[in-house]
């Protein structure tokens, strides 16, 4: 049976007069331990869906279902790395991951549930920043923040909505290894949402492009049968990694192509006669102005 | 050289403020008003109650800083009844819009009402407690004036908490009293005390009112039997001493504030 299903989900937003179907019959199953992708054009409806696997808002349409059953809410089961992080600032590094502990593990004593935390604090390597609050990190550390509080939760799936978009190529790269790292640690069903295929790639079992909205929908999945661990630089010259790029790369362009709209226009030129510089400028007297073709009564044409 | 510019700047502009408003003072003094007392002339008469600030020589003559104290405790035992029934309103309102749609029409039509008409109403709810009756009265009108920046603000602050908050809640699944304590009031707080800030200044404006027609020991007391004697030197210390008390609280308050300002 598989791990995470979605049947036939459908999700619109706005009244009922002028409603847009942001996603149109999502099917897909993940496996159990299975990292797959999703890549998307930004406002594809990427944390829609994601928000639908969490169970923060419901499908107008068809059904999510964990391990067969029908996911009625959010629960801590699914853990979820938000995409703008989603921390609360008036707790530290240490807080915000303990909350998440503390409300997981009830009944653990006080001092696992304090080296728990920690544990995850240390495999994101902010264990120097712990007692900081969110405003007092980068981006990038926020992120991890983000990532630990929910592996911290050691949920049976991890949910993350482009964990590293707002993050520059260096830190990405950086972080990307850390994921890589953890995941084939931890051996998680893992959604990833990401923009950019070579993530996509490097990190996951399998990739999905997500056409372009409105009524955006999964592409064809594509296996990702690159062996673990990958190198970064070895990857790019792989005739297979290029191969799956192009196709990811290829279908989400089409997909896009199909949504534009055709419009044809006249293309109407400017009517001004260009002016006659060896000419000089008069000081005084009559001021040139432009003139339009269509206004010259009379032409002079040498023969 | 900048830094001292600046610090000089700091002091000196201020000084330049009040010496101009001294001068308008000693002018209107001398010229238009001549019942007014010049500036030399309220410090000599005032210098009594200001060198002496503790002094009591009778119940309505008492050094500046007594009645301070005295204007002080009433506001904090009002303002702390203010916070108290305005804090949880404020909640209410920004939780439940079936809430909001009963309340908020009645809310808006007291809101503007002003301390002296409260005032009557309140000495009139407690006449059966007899001596203790202008206290109370004063406490009513306190409260029922200072409540309404921290109800509004208070609301507002709950219905501007970021979606992504209540989502970390709802993943992690904290109960309702959890998601209160470690979500709602401190995504609040900030706005909490910008209300907290605002209730205290209007707390102090209607205390001065509320001893004026109570004729309670206080500033504001002392300041409306000073008037009836003619002693009109003293409603000015009395004004000066309002503003400064006043300009003080509101820069504790500003201290607080900034120090639950997250971000
Ligand atoms: N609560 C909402 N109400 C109305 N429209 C919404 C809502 N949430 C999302 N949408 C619309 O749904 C579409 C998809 O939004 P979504 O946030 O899922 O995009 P995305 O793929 O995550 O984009 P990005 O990569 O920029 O994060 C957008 O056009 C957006 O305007
Ligand atoms: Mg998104």
């Amino acid at each position: 049976m598989a791990h995470l299903e979605l049947k036939a989900v459908s999700k619109g937003f706005g009244d009922p007069s002028q409603r847009t179907e942001v996603l149109h019959d999502i099917n897909l199953e993940i496996k159990e331990g299975e990292f797959v992708a999703i890549v998307g054009f930004s406002g594809a409806g990427k944390t829609t869906l994601i928000s639908m696997i969490a169970g923060l808002t419901k499908p107008d349409a068809g059904s999510v279902l964990l391990r067969g059953k029908p996911v009625t809410g959010p629960g801590p089961d699914r853990g979820i790395v938000f995409q703008n992080y989603s921390l609360l600032p008036w707790l530290t590094v240490y807080e915000n991951v303990a909350l998440a502990v503390d409300q997981c593990f009830p009944d653990w004593d006080p001092a696992r549930r304090q080296a728990h935390t920690e544990r995850y604090i240390a495999m994101v390597n902010l264990t120097p920043a712990k007692t900081k609050r969110p405003s007092e990190l980068s981006g990038g550390m926020r992120q991890r923040v983000s990532v630990a509080r929910a592996l911290a939760m050691e949920p049976e799936v991890l949910l993350m909505d482009e964990p590293l978009g707002a993050l520059d190529a260096l830190t990405r790269a950086t972080l990307q290894d850390e994921f890589a790292r953890i995941c084939q640690e931890t051996r998680k069903t893992v959604v990833l949402i990401t923009n950019d295929p070579d993530e996509g790639i490097y990190l996951s079992d399998r990739i999905i492009p997500l056409s372009a909205g409105p009524g955006a929908t999964l592409g064809p999945s594509i296996e990702v049968n690159l062996e673990r661990p990958r190198d970064r630089k070895a990857l790019n010259h792989l005739s297979r990694f290029k191969e799956i790029r192009r196709e990811v790369i290829e279908y989400l362009v089409a997909s896009n192509r199909k949504k534009r709209v055709e419009v044809s226009r006249a293309l109407v030129l400017p009517d001004i006669e260009p002016e006659d510089l060896s000419v000089p400028r008069a000081t005084f007297g009559a001021r040139k102005h432009p003139i339009r073709r269509s206004e010259i009564k009379r032409e002079n044409v040498e023969i | 050289m900048k830094l001292l510019r600046a610090k000089l700047d700091w002091i000196l502009l201020p000084m330049i403020g009040f010496g101009a408003a001294i001068a308008i003072w000693q002018i209107l003094s001398v010229t238009v008003c001549k019942e007014l007392p010049s500036p030399w002339r309220t410090w000599l008469e005032s210098r009594e109650y200001i060198l002496k600030p503790f002094e009591k020589r009778g119940e309505m003559d008492q050094g500046i800083l007594r009645f301070t104290w005295y204007s002080l405790i009433l506001v904090a035992k009002g303002y702390a009844l203010a916070l108290l029934v305005g804090t949880p309103i404020g909640f209410l309102l920004g939780l439940s819009v079936v809430f909001t749609r009963i309340f908020d029409p009645i809310i808006q039509v007291l809101r503007p009402v002003s301390p002296l008409a409260w005032l009557p109403l309140g000495l009139v709810l407690f006449l059966g407690a007899g001596k203790q009756a202008s206290e109370l009265g004063a406490l009513f009108t306190i409260a029922v004036c200072a409540m309404w920046p921290t109800v509004l603000n208070t609301a507002v602050g709950v219905r501007a908490i970021p979606q992504d908050y209540l989502n970390v809640a709802r993943v992690l699944k904290l109960s309702r009293t959890k998601t209160f304590v470690k979500v709602l009031i401190p995504a609040t707080l900030p706005y909490m005390f910008t209300g907290f800030r605002l209730s205290l200044g209007i707390a102090w404006l209607v205390i001065v009112a509320a001893e004026m027609l109570t004729g309670r020991p206080g500033v504001g007391g002392f300041l409306w039997q000073e008037y009836n004697a003619l002693n009109y030197a003293h409603i000015i210390l009395c004004i000066l001493t309002i503003g400064f008390v006043g300009f003080a609280l509101d820069r504790l308050m500003s201290v607080v504030e900034r120090r639950f300002k997250t971000a």
